[in-house]
């Protein structure tokens, strides 16, 4: 049940408290202090909690700021000479394209350099085939021991059909097969979300190649069709190769590098 | 001309018939007595007949159809006509034509003759050379009007004028303080003018490729466009015309170094700007109208309006001819300006001919709008068939075709007259950027950011040459007046020569 605004009746009969402005003023000069007690102080969750509210009021805080910097100084706009010169015919068009649509000043490099892999992983950590494989054990006994389950991520095409799971001697889960990876171009520094097309090259072998097994240092093609990029001779680039540059079984997804 | 048709038909029609038809017997003459005739009326492009309807034997072709034509003119030379029916070249004997498109033969088919140049350009075929030299993306490349200096606009903030026929670069010009986006040569050849994002132009001797006074600041945003004023309106070229973000349009005098009118009404940037043939200039803004002044006190004549959105190119009919002034194939030079304005006069009523100066508009709306303002605030055609915006639209030299380059990755030929489709031209895999004409109207180039130039070919409606070389998008592209060369540049700093 609210009690009324006492408080504010009070004051406007009486006036502030003599020392009131002074414990205002007291109070607000002890509040960091007291603040940063509760920062040292709270554990787990709570200190979580706090250090994130706390983070949130800061970022407000400088934006703020900058804000009210950015109103009171005067600057000149376009006053310097930019990078990458538009015509034009193209300088009220919506920038927002070009971020994809990317230049084939960066050529295909690996066509002049045929049958050289200059990859920026060179080399990857080689993966022992009973940490790649689980082994599985089949029979009515489980006394077989010839069937293996893939523990890193793979890609299946969208034309694979199983075996009789009788006969399956490789098992690549489901829940590790991929169909995407975010691919970034070193040039331009943005990523995108590309479908992969296949399995280029497993680093640790010729078998894992052909399973499609996707370890950190794998050559993976990828459809870069959306990208935009052309040859010099002007026809689109469909498939572009791309190595993976993490550890996709343990981050459930690909990042990798595209290759130009 | 009509009326003296007119007359001379009634009085001379029995004697033309049997003109026409001996002119035509003498080279079918063998097989005159089994040979159908069909009735058939000339015209010329604006549809003022040629004479009255003819019998005209079944087995005569283009070759008979120009022979008669050049007698029915009383040409002293021999000129070449192409032919059309129904907006479709006649390459056939018209008995064949008549069998193949299943044309009564008792109706009066109407056969429209156009005149084709006298001289023939050859297609460019290769890149002679590579020059580079700016050191960031090509903007803007233009030919002299002569076809003998070649200049180039850059993001480097330079202007440079180039040799071409050692293919060396001649003149760097400093000046500008931003990008240099659009460049603009004087009909005659004096001067070269360059507009900046900065919003200031500079003028430049293209003989010493010093600048001639300090920058005309007045802009104060980035320039978009420049027209000079034809020669055939005033003999010395001394004013030109500039359009700006900024929603200004100025016109500059080089004598006085300073700007005389400033054309103010735009709500938005104006995009293009072109200084007509009849004294009139043109402005076409993003706010979607396009404005009309006159040029001695600056006041608005016409608005038309129609296009839903910006305005981004316009030609006039007579485009090229204002360009090159009083230079033609033939390479002659004047001395004295006198003499340079009354040869710029009579080629240009020559081009004009009876109509009014046509124009025509490419927007954003994906559509475009042929004009005839002279005549009326009206459009006199809506184009449509693009699915992209139309980015530019330039007249043939003759003024029989316009060409629309869009970002729908297509190039469209529309005629010149009329506005009708005639033809789309497909096979750019990025947005077309810029196209220009060769001068004897046969040949189309255009450039693309797909990093190509291609050459279509108007007769036969196909590709003829495709030109790769260019590392990345192709910004500018020109085609020289005299014919012989190409210029292209584009963001992989280079600019390219292309020759036959």
């Amino acid at each position: 049940m609210p009690q009324g605004d006492y408080i504010e009746l009070h004051r406007k009969r009486n006036g502030y408290r003599h020392d009131h402005f002074e414990r205002k003023r007291k109070k607000e000069a002890r509040e960091v202090h007291k603040r940063s007690k509760i920062a040292q102080n709270t554990l787990g969750i709570k200190g979580k909690m706090f250090a994130k509210k706390r983070y949130a009021e800061k970022v407000l805080l400088k934006k703020t700021l900058a804000m009210h910097e950015e109103s009171s100084t005067r600057r000149k706009v376009d006053d310097n000479v930019r990078e990458g010169a538009l015509p034009a015919y193209l300088l009220d068009r919506d920038e927002t394209t070009r971020a994809k649509v990317l230049s084939n000043t960066v050529k295909q490099k690996q066509k002049e350099k045929a049958g050289k892999w200059d990859v920026p992983l060179p080399k990857v950590r080689p993966v022992a085939e009973d940490e790649m494989f689980r082994v599985i054990r089949s029979g009515k006994r489980k006394t077989k021991q010839w069937k293996r389950m893939i523990t890193k991520a793979t890609f299946v095409g969208p034309s694979f059909t199983r075996k009789p799971p009788k006969y399956e001697r490789f098992i690549r889960p489901s829940g590790l097969r991929f169909t995407k990876a975010h691919v970034t171009h070193p040039e331009l520094k943005c990523t995108f979300n590309l479908e992969i097309i296949g399995v280029k090259r497993n680093p640790n072998g010729p078998m894992y190649t052909s399973l499609g097994v996707m370890t950190r240092g794998t050559i993976i093609e990828v459809n870069c069709s959306e990208l935009g990029l052309v040859t010099p001779a002007g026809k689109v680039v469909w498939g572009k190769y791309a190595q993976v540059t993490n550890n996709p079984e343990n981050d459930g997804c690909i990042n990798a590098v595209l290759l130009v | 001309m009509t009326t003296q048709t007119g007359k001379r038909k009634d009085r001379e029609t029995e004697k033309m018939e049997v003109q026409a038809v001996a002119a035509a017997q003498v080279v079918v003459a063998e097989e005159r007595e089994e040979s159908h005739r069909v009735i058939c009326q000339l015209t010329d492009p604006e549809g003022t007949p040629l004479g009255s309807p003819i019998f005209l034997p079944e087995t005569a072709g283009p070759k008979e159809l120009q022979q008669l034509v050049n007698q029915l003119l009383n040409n002293e030379e021999k000129l070449p006509y192409s032919f059309y029916v129904s907006d479709h070249e006649l390459a056939v004997q018209l008995g064949s034509y008549l069998q193949k498109n299943k044309v009564s033969v008792e109706k009066v088919i109407t056969i429209v003759y156009q005149p084709q140049a006298v001289f023939r350009i050859r297609p460019v075929t290769r890149c002679s050379s590579t020059i580079a030299g700016h050191t960031e993306a090509v903007l803007s490349v233009a030919f002299s009007p002569d076809g003998r200096h070649l200049a180039s606009g850059s993001g480097d903030t330079t202007v440079r004028m180039w040799d071409w026929n050692t293919q060396t670069p001649l003149f760097t010009c400093k000046g500008h303080k931003n990008w240099v986006l659009c460049i603009a040569w004087s009909p005659d050849g004096k001067y070269l003018v360059s507009g900046s994002k900065a919003g200031e132009l500079i003028c430049w001797d293209p003989q010493t490729g010093k600048s001639l006074g300090n920058p005309l600041m007045g802009h104060k945003k980035w320039i978009t466009g420049m027209s000079w004023e034809p020669v055939h309106l005033s003999a010395p070229c001394r004013r030109f015309v500039s359009a700006s973000k900024d929603g200004d349009a100025r016109i500059w005098d080089v004598a006085l170094k300073k700007c005389i009118i400033c054309l103010t009404g735009h709500t938005l940037a104006i995009t293009c700007v072109k200084w007509g043939g009849d004294g009139f200039i043109y402005t076409g803004s993003q706010d979607c109208t396009i404005k009309i002044w006159e040029t001695t006190q600056g006041k608005l004549i016409r608005e038309l309006k129609g296009h839903g959105h910006w305005v981004n190119s316009l030609a006039l009919s007579t485009e090229y001819v204002l360009r090159t002034g009083a230079f033609d194939h033939t390479g002659k030079h004047y001395s004295s300006p006198e003499e340079m304005k009354q040869v710029a006069l009579e080629r240009y009523n020559k081009m004009r001919g009876a109509a009014p100066e046509r124009l025509v508009s490419g927007s954003d709306d994906f559509t475009m709008f042929l004009w005839e303002p002279a005549a009326s605030k009206h459009p006199k055609n809506r184009m449509t068939g693009h699915q992209q915006l139309v980015n530019h639209v330039y007249f043939s030299p003759d003024g029989q075709w316009i060409a629309s380059a869009s970002f729908d990755k297509s190039v469209k030929l529309w005629n010149g007259v009329t506005g009708s489709f005639v033809a789309a031209f497909r096979g750019h895999v990025g947005p077309v950027y810029q196209i220009s004409w060769s001068a004897d109207s046969r040949l189309l180039l255009s450039g693309s950011k797909d990093s190509t130039l291609k050459v279509w070919d108007i007769r036969t409606q196909k590709l003829k040459q495709d030109l790769p070389g260019h590392a990345d998008e192709v910004f500018a592209v020109d085609w020289s007046p005299d014919g012989e060369k190409v210029a292209s540049g584009g963001k992989d700093k280079v600019l390219k020569l292309w020759m036959g």
